[in-house]
């Protein structure tokens, strides 16, 4: 160890220069790593901005009859579930309830029917990524608490409602329900289906669901509807006068059989959560189904009485492109690694031969073949690590540079650094074996004679 | 006891096709604390005892005893441990490492040794013998700030480092001005009388050859006489 250390300070030019082809291929190696770290961690933030650690909660189908009223039919879902599966689920990051509406929302002299009313809490803004406001503040936990009258739209709502004007601290009726614009959410486009996603109304799922949803879900035109259903009204007292309206649903003796489930009082359309992690979803799904059976009350024997759904497709689309990258820094890696290892095993080649009666001396003074053969692998090993060394400097220095000056996002990764290691190490010991080899063998007599 | 004993040591090189016999059937005998001269012009096979002698090569066929250890059917592992062991080299061009102090160039066998020694027992030794030799105020000194005469002082350190029996010379003088010749001369002879280490000057040079108590000639792969060169005659 010594003798290779005092071998190698004799020539320290040559020694450095050796080197400097792992330096450069460690140091690309680590600033590439941390480069691509960087780069899928925005990736991955880009990917959860739009919704790829998503999972939808939504209420299983009732059956009426044998006449199945597909997803979403059955009233399972409560507010309650909502917090209890952000309070005993570890995987899940976010959770916010979703109430649903869709009529028609009026400003004014003009009027708009939002793609999505949704009634939610504060939390829906962080599980779809969509915190930053472009104007005004979110509503509170504080709001849903007190069903106030508030909300907050999205920009295709600003520009139909509002044209250039500042909606904010304006008044918006929906269902004749004055609600206060408090903020304008950021532009973020249409979703991977199609839909504008910024044709969105957000208000506390309590407002919506006790103060708009209460009369009426399914009218598109709260005029038109309310002539209709008042000219119902009116219709029908007029033929049975006696008659009420009634203004909750009210299941029919069928429907009661067989869905002998009692109807909760309040319950939420859907329930929208944020997994810690795209690799967290397979745990959330998990311990959501877990949670809500135990909470439906549920036998082990009896269906689930709700969906849990996740975007597979994008998910998979995210750890594709991952890999990809993974792959691609590997191959680069692998390329400037094995280019270090030829030019130190051909420096390690040239120093056997410049060394030979050295080596013969070493010989003939009582080394043997495996002190020669060590010798000369613990130098190669040596230059590769002191390579490796110098190059996580570079490297680190380098994307510490690339951050600062170029702003590209890089993160530290450890992984590569403990890599870079061990493949110097190895790099060392494959490239540096061939010309230890080739000194051990020498023949004492012949390399002592060695001009 | 014959510390060397050579019975009927034949060498053959083969060179493709061609046997070349190099040594053809030597025998002879050093005792343990003689000062013995190898004599011989190039090509008489001289070079090729000495490496046999120094167990760096092995005879074709022949008997090669030793300190009493029967070395010709060793093998280059064992062999090496022999030459740590029991012989000192020094060579007619110093070998000594470059860009490394004198002191480092004399503990380097020590290196390799299988004795049991700590850094500064290595160290004592090394100081110790680098000022037996005169050069107690050049331990520091790298080969190239160092003369002809004090280079070969510095391998002599080194070559009785490992407390050698004997001590293989192979033209230790090629290099050197007459004066400085007389001095390491005077030296082997030193070390030879004082420590009790039996020397063997390999030499062409017939004035280097009259500090030893005997010579040894070889022509033609056969010792052809042993005459009594040295001032002090056969011990």
């Amino acid at each position: 160890m010594k003798t290779a250390f005092s071998a190698l300070g004799r020539n320290v030019m040559r020694t450095l220069l050796t080197t400097l082809g792992i330096v450069i291929g460690v140091g690309a190696v680590i600033t590439m790593m941390e480069i691509g770290n960087g780069t899928t961690i925005a990736i991955q933030r880009t990917m959860a901005s739009i919704g790829a650690d998503t999972l939808v909660i939504v209420p299983g189908a009732v059956n009426i009859s044998g006449v199945n009223q597909g997803s979403g039919s059955r009233m399972t879902l409560t507010p309650q579930d909502a917090d209890a599966i952000i309070k005993e689920c570890p995987s899940v990051r976010s959770v916010a309830p979703i109430v649903r509406a869709r009529t028609q929302v009026v400003y004014g002299n003009r009027n708009w029917v939002p793609t999505y009313i949704y009634g939610t809490t504060p939390s829906f803004l962080d599980v779809r990524e969509w915190t930053a406001l472009d104007k005004g503040e979110a509503f509170s936990e504080h709001d849903v608490l007190n069903s106030s009258k508030v909300c907050i739209i999205g920009q295709t709502i600003v520009s139909e409602l509002f044209g250039g004007e500042s909606p904010i601290g304006k008044e918006v009726r929906i269902r004749n329900v004055a609600f206060k614009v408090i903020g304008v959410l950021q532009k973020k486009g249409a979703n991977v289906m199609g839909m504008d996603q910024d044709d969105i109304l957000l208000a506390p799922w309590t407002t919506i669901k006790y103060r708009v949803v209460a009369s009426s879900l399914s009218s598109g035109n709260q005029s038109s509807t309310n002539t209709a259903s008042n000219a119902e009204v009116t219709a029908v007292s007029q033929i049975y006068p006696n008659i009420q309206q009634n203004l909750y649903y009210v299941p029919t003796a069928s429907e009661q059989a067989d869905a002998p489930q009692p109807i909760r009082f309040t319950n939420v359309d859907q329930i929208l959560t944020a997994a810690q992690s795209s690799s967290q979803i397979p745990f959330a799904i998990e311990q959501i189904t877990t949670l809500l059976r135990e909470r439906h009350h549920l036998r082990a024997t009896d269906v689930n009485d709700f969906n849990v759904r996740d975007m597979t497709e994008i998910a998979k689309a995210m750890s594709s492109t991952t890999e990809l990258i993974t792959k691609l820094l590997l191959c680069v890696a692998m390329i400037s690694l094995v280019v270090g290892g030829v030019g130190i095993m051909n420096i390690m080649l040239v120093s056997v031969t410049e060394r030979t009666r050295e080596i013969g001396l070493r010989m003939a003074v009582g080394a043997e073949p495996g002190d020669i053969l060590r010798q000369f692998l613990t130098e190669a090993i040596v230059l590769c690590l002191l390579g490796g060394t110098l190059g996580i400097m570079l490297g680190r220095g380098s994307s510490y540079l690339v951050s600062a000056v170029l702003h590209w996002p890089t993160a530290v990764s450890v992984g590569a650094i403990v890599a870079a290691i061990i493949v110097s190490a190895s790099v060392g010991v494959i490239f540096g074996f061939y010309p230890a080899w080739k000194a051990s063998r020498l023949d004492p007599i012949d390399a002592l004679r060695y001009e | 006891m014959e510390l060397i004993e050579l019975r009927n040591i034949y060498k053959t090189y083969s060179l493709g096709e061609i046997d070349l016999p190099v040594l053809k059937g030597v025998s002879l005998n050093i005792a343990r604390g003689e000062l013995v001269a190898l004599m011989g012009a190039s090509g008489s096979g001289k070079s090729t005892l000495m490496n046999i002698l120094g167990c760096l090569d092995h005879p074709t066929s022949g008997e090669y005893w030793l300190d009493g250890h029967e070395i010709t059917f060793l093998t280059p592992t064992e062999r090496a441990r022999l030459r740590n062991r029991v012989i000192g080299f020094v060579f007619q061009s110093f070998n000594l490492l470059p860009r490394t102090t004198a002191l480092e160039n004399v503990l380097m066998p020590l290196t390799y040794t299988k004795e049991n020694l700590n850094e500064h027992q290595k160290k004592q030794r090394a100081t110790e013998l680098l000022r037996k030799v005169g050069l107690a105020d050049r331990i520091d000194h790298q080969p190239s700030q160092l003369s002809g005469g004090e280079q070969q002082r510095v391998a002599i350190a080194r070559s009785l480092v490992n407390h050698p029996r004997v001590l293989l010379a192979d033209e230790p003088t090629g290099n050197l001005d007459s004066r400085t010749s007389e001095e390491i001369l005077e030296m082997f002879q030193q070390f030879n009388s004082v420590d009790g280490i039996t020397v063997i000057l390999v030499t062409h040079d017939p004035g280097v050859a009259k500090h030893a108590q005997r010579a040894i000639h070889i022509k033609d792969g056969l010792i052809n006489g042993m005459g009594q060169s040295g001032h002090e005659g056969i011990a």
